[in-house]
């Protein structure tokens, strides 16, 4: 582990990626302390400062109410944080179970559990989380199931095809042999295997997590105003080009930043530990 | 039976079996959410008398596999039932904004292949160099931004700041071209209107380039990958050997292998194409599927719901068979396996 730490920090591009994960990570988790406006995650009106482009205190400019957006984008990051937390703490370990199980297993089980994930793969991902979401309400806990709910297929379908090579290796067939249970094997002998693969997807996924929960806002169906979110931000906006181009730019800009940290760390951690996808 | 048709015959039941499924998924998360569609669909002054008349004619007091077996029986007839939105029969109402949605995808379709293959070639041929990492520096920042955020950077640099390209919409109002297909670009020509047809291309090119970017760059950094494996091959550096051009080496050896797992992936990305046309459409005011399906899900439309998702899953299943038929055609040992058994 603090191998392939070394090895991040010594190439640029994943230096890049750690050093923007973690100004992201520490203005969310500080942004009580660096934010210059706190109050203005909330609904609050300045109507003297609304609508001003970049400038001193507002380095990102105010919003139609006069709310700091810099400030806002620092909440934003808070909330897109705990869900990809929170849905990748959910999603991992139900697809991952049952990728194993169908992979190791076979027969019916796998016939059954693959087509119950075919079935949600055919469904494109921001669509089915979309109806999801208009059918519940749109707060922020029922993103998180609606997102979880479209996640847990692609770990089944990794860990599936992982699972499906590594059975016919020597030590799992040597485990059998000295009779251990199926839950061992799987869990105990099968799953340490896996975890390199599972691990780069979860770096990569936590970025596309982000994505997605933005997207759905972006529509109107994620995170409620006055919850500061960068995709209702780009969204608000995006009604006001290209007068007011800071409302858009700079949420938009944000999600681009996180996104693409997560993923030059993922990209590094795919060549260290030489997993495919 | 030719291997071709049998290969068909195979990927269309298991697809039919998936999209079975997916009717029953999507069914069953309408069926479960709490409120009555009734008196949704009645409003709030409806009598009680209404809403019982209305839960009899909709089924609803029935079990639930009934239920979902009228529903079974009315999609095997072609009928989604009728969007309490619009009042109008669901399947006309996505018959008439699908061939939007479904032209921007196709486009869109099209151009990720010609340019994510090519640039990943390019990549792969030049790996380690500076173009190799400039092409992997930008296609990473390709699939670090959803598409709203892309089609919102590309509308304010070449439609407002500089203004190479409209703003919104389709076609410039100036037009009028009958619709016979739905398809802007081949219903311009169709009525011979090669001006018309051209402002419709106009019009396509930021909405399709904003959503095909993820796409591009994904099929890029599959492609280079791939090919940076076979690069490493024992028959590649015999092609080297007899003095093949570098050119001819990396379309020719590289590229054929790779080009299996890059389409598996370009219909994948095709899938997640018709969901994030949702995102562009929104931002280019595409008269599509998008404004449409916002609509029913806030409204809690079950109908067309239901409808819209089903006719998306189908679309990106029919996509899928035809790339594992393109496979099939290209893999010679899909081929040839297929015609020894």
């Amino acid at each position: 582990m603090s191998r392939a730490l070394a090895i991040l920090v010594r190439n640029p591009l994943s230096l890049l990626g750690l050093i923007l994960v973690a100004t992201v990570v520490l203005s969310a988790v500080f942004a009580d302390v660096i934010a210059p406006f706190p109050t203005h995650r909330g609904a609050v009106v300045d109507f003297a400062n609304f609508n001003k482009a970049p400038e001193w205190p507002y380095i990102f400019g105010t919003d139609l109410v006069g709310r700091d957006v810099f400030s806002r984008i620092l909440y934003a990051y808070r909330i897109s944080l705990i869900l990809g937390v929170v849905v990748l703490a959910i999603a991992v370990p139900i697809g991952v179970t049952i990728g194993l199980a169908a992979g190791y297993l076979g027969g019916w089980t796998e016939y059954v559990l693959m087509r119950i994930t075919d079935v949600f793969l055919s469904i494109p991902p921001l669509v089915l989380a979309m109806s999801m979401m208009g059918l519940l309400q749109p707060t922020l806990t029922n993103g998180m199931i609606a997102v979880t709910a479209m996640w847990w297929p692609w770990y089944t379908r990794l860990v599936y095809n992982l699972a499906r090579s590594e059975k016919e290796e020597g030590y799992v067939l040597a485990a059998e042999v000295i009779g251990a249970s199926k839950l061992h094997v799987m869990f105990r002998e099968i799953l340490p295997n896996c975890v390199p693969s599972i691990l780069t997807k979860m770096t990569l996924d936590f970025g596309f997590v982000i994505l997605i929960a933005s997207s759905l806002s972006f529509l109107g169906l994620g995170v409620q105003p006055p919850t500061p979110d960068l995709g209702s931000m780009v969204a608000e906006g995006a009604k006001y080009l290209p007068d007011s181009w800071w409302l858009t730019i700079f949420p938009g800009l944000a999600i681009l930043v996180a996104v693409f940290g997560f993923n030059l760390i993922g990209d590094a951690l795919r060549e260290i530990l030489g997993t495919e996808q | 039976m030719p291997p071709v048709v049998r290969l068909l015959a195979k990927r269309l039941g298991t697809s039919l079996i998936v999209l079975i499924g997916v009717s029953l998924l999507i069914f069953a998360i309408a069926r479960v959410i709490p409120g009555d569609p009734a008196r949704i669909a009645l409003g709030p002054n409806a009598t009680p008398d209404a809403i019982a008349a209305l839960r009899d004619k909709l089924h609803l007091n029935d079990p639930f596999i009934m239920q979902y077996g009228y529903f079974l029986a009315d999609l095997a007839r072609g009928d989604l039932g009728v969007s309490l939105y619009t009042n109008r029969p669901v399947v006309r109402d996505i018959a008439d904004f699908l061939p939007a949605t479904l032209e921007l995808v196709i486009v869109a379709g099209l151009m990720m292949v010609a340019f994510g293959l090519p640039l990943g070639v390019l990549s792969a041929r030049y790996r380690g160099g500076w173009i190799d990492h400039s092409i992997r520096t930008v296609t990473l920042l390709g699939v670090s931004a959803p598409s709203f955020v892309w089609a919102v950077i590309l509308m304010l640099l070449f439609a407002f700041f500089i203004p190479l390209f409209p703003i919104a919409g389709r076609i410039s109002d100036t037009y009028s071209i009958p619709s016979v297909t739905g398809f802007l670009l081949v219903d311009t020509l169709l009525a011979g209107n090669i001006r018309a047809f051209g402002n419709a291309a106009w019009h396509i090119v930021l909405p399709a380039f904003a959503l095909a970017l993820s796409g591009i760059a994904q099929a890029a950094r599959l492609t280079r990958s791939n090919m940076v494996e076979t690069y490493d091959r024992p028959y590649i550096e015999m092609a080297k050997s007899y003095g093949f051009p570098e050119k001819r080496i990396a379309w020719r050896y590289a590229f054929k292998p790779s080009l299996i797992p890059s389409m598996t992936i370009i219909g994948l990305d095709f899938a997640a194409m018709l969901g994030n046309a949702f995102l562009v459409e929104a931002v280019y005011a595409w008269p599509g599927l998008s404004r449409y399906g916002v609509a029913v899900i806030l409204r809690k439309d079950l109908n067309a719901i239901v409808g819209t998702v089903l006719v998306i899953s189908a679309m990106f299943l029919i996509v899928n068979v035809i790339v594992d038929l393109l496979i099939a055609f290209i893999n010679p040992r899909i081929r040839y396996s297929q015609r020894a058994s």
